[in-house]
């Protein structure tokens, strides 16, 4: 268990990274939600399933849409 | 702001966020141990009113007062939100437009995937209170969910299968429902938010007193408000163009 702890904090690490250095707003959209779910694998991991569930729906998924909706929003007008 | 400034901006407040988290890690009890002391209290009450999932006993039975603060952040939240998001008296609102290209593998697994997204949603929110999840999780599975019908088809096909009269309503009704349940606990038992129903058999899906009650209205809430909170995103991103016009106030 522990070892598997380790490799995804290591994992949320560097996920948390990339979404830093991805420079385009749109690709780091993408990013963020590949990272939210490198986090609720984290949290099954650690035993929290509730808060993987909401990590799941809210940072994978309705997160991302707005921030993609948001931006073809400013690009377009 | 020049790029040392920031930089050096960037050490001093990284460098003090480091040196407290590491002072206050270096307290905890060690990763992994078996010394829990709110665990111990936590699963107790949690079995007494016959409610397995621990963590929905924490959110809607011993922490419940919390649980409506957070459930009123969030409905102001979507308030200010769809408030911002009205178009502006420059802006004009366009029909959308159907079509589009979407690919047939994507339209037959939107599709395929709606109706099971929604039955997982509201499976996740009727055993809140025995296995993990609960009104929030599945909420927000309910409210993105509908969303695949945009993915898979095109907007005037979502703009007809969805209510949204009824996802406005549904927000304010799920807020007032848990406020009202909590009412009803002072009425019945004298506290605020008291769990007042028979607790049923832990483990069965008539179980946990008011837990499933609030489970629920919290599921409506967050269904709806995250439902409403996306239409208003779209409706900015595909109807609304800058440009003179009548543009509602």
């Amino acid at each position: 268990m522990t070892v598997l702890a380790a490799i995804m904090l290591t994992l949320a690490g560097l996920g948390g990274t990339a979404v830093v250095l991805t420079g385009q707003p749109a690709r780091q959209a993408l990013a963020v939600s590949a990272y939210g779910l490198v986090l609720a694998v984290l949290f099954m991991v650690l035993q929290a399933p509730d808060v993987a569930l909401s990590q799941i729906a809210v940072g994978t998924a309705v997160v991302p849409l707005m921030v993609m909706l948001a931006i073809r929003k400013v690009e377009r007008g | 702001m020049s790029r040392r400034a920031r930089l050096m901006l960037f050490l001093a407040g990284g460098g003090g966020l480091c040196a407290l988290l590491l002072l206050g890690v270096a307290d905890l009890p060690p990763f992994g141990g078996s010394f829990h002391p709110y665990r111990t209290h936590a699963v107790a009450a949690a079995v007494s009113h016959a409610t397995s999932n621990v963590v929905s006993s924490v959110n809607f039975d011993q922490r419940g007062l919390d649980t409506l603060g957070e459930e009123s952040i969030l409905l102001a939240s979507v308030i200010g939100a769809a408030t911002l998001l009205r178009p502006a008296k420059d802006e004009t609102e366009r029909a959308a437009l159907g079509g589009g290209r979407t690919l047939e593998s994507t339209r037959f697994l939107g599709y395929l995937m709606m109706p099971v997204t929604l039955v997982i949603g509201f499976d996740v929110i009727a055993h809140g209170h025995v296995t993990p999840g609960g009104g929030f999780q599945g909420g927000v599975v309910v409210g993105t969910g509908i969303h695949l019908l945009y993915v898979a088809g095109n907007y005037p096909a979502l703009q007809r299968a969805r209510p949204l009269r009824a996802f406005e309503w549904g927000e304010a009704i799920g807020a007032g429902a848990f406020a009202c349940v909590g009412l009803a606990g002072i009425a019945v038992a004298g506290a605020f938010l008291a769990d007042m129903i028979p607790t049923g058999t832990f483990g069965q899906l008539f179980s946990g007193g008011t837990v499933p009650l609030l489970n629920g209205a919290v599921g409506v809430e967050v269904a709806s408000g995250t439902a409403v909170l996306l239409a208003k995103f779209l409706e900015q991103a595909i109807m609304i163009r800058p440009g003179p016009g009548r543009g509602r106030r």
